[in-house]
């Protein structure tokens, strides 16, 4: 897609609450923008590095606990008779630092997990999100457990004239989530096509040669896992403040499946594969329920994700890509990674 | 002579229990270009490997410019000019052949994660600057023409040479070269050993494994001969070929294939 | 020390079932390649299947566990030949993503089909404990145990003494010179991925009596078996079952002397440890060089 195209689609986007301001339709876009976000983020990972990084609800789900706790305040003993106060803070604070925690975070797994490869890897980053999951269950005081953090504050900007307004209606959150997922678009482009984009796409073609010219494996990839995690737990924040409730079952597996499935859907390694992905299934369900159960919604979720990797395992953006020749993506600097043919 | 570039020094390597090398020891001069040959086996790539950091060896010393390089990564060996090319996977196959440059480029580089958002002037003049070598580099290799197809999509000998430009695009004071003219045929074998004098002309230094002897006799400044994980010859062409202990080893006085002096 | 001596024989119990999923885990990674995350369904179809044999059949509660069992090889040798075998030669990620897709289609068909409370397996066993000393054991646990060693004796005389055995360590060890001897590498892999579904699902069978019988049951022992075969390292068979043992008496221990509410955590931050400190897991044998 050629950066016209993409703003035209980001002006169309813009534009909706104006032209069909219907307030179920807005919700929807709106839980499907924030997951789209978290798709993006993942991309830089699954698509660019090549790693298979199935944790990756643990980054959403940081930042959703860190965004609310920083707008709710918390005050935890931390041992020894100590305790850790924080007052609530005003909503960007809990934002900030969600992408902040998260990022430490995977700086973290970062340095622990590139030390091995293959289903090593993918197995560390499952046991990573199920820690942090047993932690939000557990740690009470803190999290408030399964009872689950309520209460979570509405976001909040500093609007010209108006001072601090609360984003209450469907319109204003759905256009904030628009902003910081073209943000995260435009992240994500800009690593791409620079000399780090280049250094990532070397490692996952082909990590030994990549080594022997240089490219510092480690360094790079913990360099996109952190990117990644903060646009993932920035994501996780827009979660927490739009729902206005988070519970430890934001670290299940299950929502970075979700993840995962809109990024192969669309494809991995383009920068537009994750936005279709995520607009087919972050509305599917919705358009789905009423006529189905919750479980059908899930088997047609594993039956999607097999059935793409037998017979589409590129996804759906290379393949229209291939489809007008003539057309060729501008904003793909890189070429989309080609796996081994199957069938 | 000056002090050697590369010093290797009762190198001894073991893979999963066995002995592969046993007791290496060898120079590369400034501006060489030194074959290492032995029979299949002998432990040449393993050597390789051991040089370029992809294997730690359990006793001796790797000197690189003077400097002890045993336990360095192979980026930070490759970032001090020590490249080395492989025998199989040598290329990005999914991407372009001008992006297999630029990413063979990438310690010509200098932009991190600050220069990928702010765009500054000194960003764009680094692209356009390596875009230059890159370019440059696959002229060099006789592949320019090529640059905007896909890298697996290139014929065998051109993939060997792309293999090639890889290693030596950035420059190195050091190349290894691990059989470049393995599945070559005559004429592409010739292009092969010409473009290695033009990068000796360069002023690379160059280390090569080859099992092509006519190849390696007729560029070598020096061949070293390894044989069951150890040296046994090490001199001039014309001396090695005479070398009676080099012709037992290469005529089966050692049974093939059996090199690990394990055995 | 009594404490210490109660938790030595819990965490044994434990142990044992979890070397049972280990070790099928582990078999079908080495032979096969596969990471197979369906096993967690399959431990949950074992249970479910004992409960439908044993309370809708009202078949004998020791024929239904065997039926249970061969249930799940069958299940597992239908995955192999529908699943896997169009995926052969596909890189190991895309295999990962469609085994997630089925384990997605098994969990919630069980929740279509069973509905998400909790059920209970009748068995023959007395609520009466056995108490030996200072330790008291519940009867049916020291049969789960019994019967798990049981089973794990047979897997290796099957291993050690069978053709089918041999044909599978074969092609655990090196697929391709296997198969150029002549062992049909297609249907080994179906046979493989058959019996370690069937271990699974013995496994399932054995601890849905002892705990309740749940949809998700299986998420949480899908994990701890990649747990224990991290710990064992990956495709070495003697290293899941002292990975299985290990991770028992770290969650019993774990559990009772430092945090009950913890107790499933022990395991995965033992993996995070042992990860960082040895990736090659901890009974990682050499890595062989071809």
């Amino acid at each position: 897609m050629s950066g016209l195209v993409g703003w035209a689609f980001v002006l169309a986007m813009a534009l909706l609450p104006v032209v069909a301001p219907d307030p179920y339709m807005l919700a929807v876009l709106t839980s499907a923008g924030i997951f789209i976000i978290g798709a993006i983020s993942l991309n830089l990972l699954l698509g660019y590095t090549g790693q298979l990084s199935l944790g990756h609800a643990a980054f959403f789900g940081l930042g959703a606990y860190a965004s609310a706790l920083a707008s709710l305040g918390f005050d935890i003993g931390i041992g020894f008779g100590m305790r850790l106060r924080l007052e609530p803070q005003p909503v960007y604070v809990g934002f900030l630092s969600a992408i902040l925690v998260a990022g430490v975070f995977g700086w973290l797994l970062g340095r622990l997990a590139f030390r091995i490869r293959g289903a090593y890897f993918v197995i560390i980053t499952i046991c990573f999100a199920q820690v942090l999951r047993m932690l939000a269950l557990n740690w009470v005081e803190l999290t408030q457990g399964p009872m689950a953090l309520v209460g979570i504050p509405p976001f909040s900007l500093w609007w010209p004239g108006q001072g601090v307004v609360d984003l209450t209606s469907k319109a204003q959150t759905y256009w904030l989530v628009l902003g910081v997922g073209v943000l995260a678009f435009l992240v994500v482009r800009q690593i791409v096509h620079s000399r780090i984009g280049r250094a990532l796409v070397a490692l996952r073609e082909n990590e030994t040669l990549a080594r022997s010219v240089g490219i510092r494996a480690t360094h790079y990839l913990v360099i996109a896992t952190v990117v990644s995690a903060g646009i993932a737990g920035a994501a996780g924040s827009l979660f927490a403040h739009y729902v206005r409730i988070v519970d430890p079952d934001v670290f299940l597996f299950i929502y970075t499946v979700t993840m995962v499935i809109m990024v192969i859907t669309g494809g991995k390694g383009t920068l537009w594969g994750p936005v279709v992905g995520g607009l087919i299934f972050g509305l599917l369900p919705d358009m789905l329920r009423g006529s189905a159960r919750p479980e059908a919604q899930w088997i047609a979720y594993g039956a999607a994700m097999i059935l793409l990797v037998m017979f589409l395992p590129r996804g759906i953006v290379p393949a229209v890509a291939a489809w007008l020749p003539a057309r060729r993506p501008a904003t793909q600097a890189l070429p989309t990674p080609v796996r081994e043919g199957v069938g | 002579m000056t002090a050697p570039l590369l010093r290797v020094e009762h190198v001894m390597v073991q893979i999963g229990g066995l002995v592969a090398v046993s007791d290496l020891g060898f120079e590369v001069g400034q501006g060489e270009v030194v074959s290492l040959i032995g029979p299949n086996g002998a432990g040449k790539t393993t050597a390789f490997n051991a040089i370029t950091g992809y294997i730690r060896p359990r006793r001796g010393t790797i000197h690189f410019e003077g400097r002890d390089i045993i336990g360095l990564s192979p980026e930070r060996i490759a970032a001090l000019g020590l490249v080395r090319s492989f025998q199989r996977t040598s290329i990005f196959g999914a991407c372009t052949v001008l992006e297999n440059a630029l990413m063979a480029l990438h310690l010509r580089g200098r932009a991190g994660l600050l220069e990928a958002f702010i765009p500054l002037p000194g960003r764009r003049r680094e692209e356009a600057r390596l875009r230059d070598e890159a370019m440059a580099m696959l002229d060099f290799v006789g592949l320019s023409a090529r640059a905007a197809a896909r890298a697996d999509s290139l014929a065998y000998g051109e993939q060997r040479r792309l293999g090639i430009a890889l290693a030596a695009a950035a420059a190195p004071r050091l190349l290894l070269l691990d059989e470049p003219a393995a599945g070559l045929n005559p004429s592409e074998t010739a292009d092969c050993m010409a473009l290695i004098r033009q990068l000796r002309d360069r002023g690379t230094t160059i280390l090569l494994v080859e099992h092509d002897m006519a190849m390696v006799m007729r560029i070598s400044d020096r061949i070293v001969v390894l044989n069951q994980g150890r040296i046994i010859a090490d001199g001039p062409p014309a001396a090695i070929r005479e070398n009676p202990e080099v012709i037992r080893a290469y005529l089966g006085g050692a049974p093939e294939g059996v090199g690990h002096a394990a055995a | 020390m009594d404490q210490a001596l109660q938790h030595l024989v819990n965490g044994t119990v434990l142990g044992g079932t979890y070397a049972l999923l280990g070790i099928g885990l582990t078999l079908i990674f080495g032979v096969m390649r596969v990471v197979n995350f369906t096993h967690g369904e399959l431990y949950t179809f074992g249970a479910y299947m004992t409960y439908a044999l044993v309370s809708l059949l009202q078949l004998d509660f020791f024929l239904s566990l065997l039926l249970a069992t061969l249930l799940g090889v069958a299940l597992g040798a239908a995955i192999e030949v529908l699943l896997l075998r169009p995926l052969r030669g596909a890189d190991i990620d895309s295999v990962m993503l469609a085994m997630i897709g089925a384990a997605l289609v098994l969990q919630n068909a069980a929740m279509w089909a069973w509905g998400g409370v909790a059920k209970l397996v009748p068995t023959p066993f007395g609520g009466t404990p056995l108490v030996l000393g200072p330790v008291s054991v519940m009867p049916l646990r020291l049969f789960v145990l019994g019967v798990a060693c049981a089973l794990l004796l047979g897997f290796w005389l099957l291993l050690e003494r069978t053709r089918a055995g041999i044909a599978m360590r074969a092609t655990f060890q090196d697929s391709e010179t296997a198969s150029l001897m002549g062992v049909r590498v297609g249907w080994v892999s179906t046979a493989t991925f058959a019996i370690g579904s069937g271990l699974a699902a013995a496994a399932g069978a054995l601890l849905g009596p002892v705990f309740m019988v749940s949809p998700t049951m299986g998420d949480l022992v899908g994990l701890k078996a990649f747990a224990i075969v991290i710990l064992g390292g990956l495709g070495n068979l003697p290293g899941a079952v002292i990975g299985g043992f290990a991770l028992g008496y770290v969650e019993e221990f774990g559990g009772g002397f430092v945090s009950t509410e913890y107790r499933d955590a022990f395991g995965f931050l033992l993996i995070i440890l042992v990860l960082a400190i040895r990736p090659q897991g901890l009974v990682a044998l050499k890595e062989r060089v071809g």
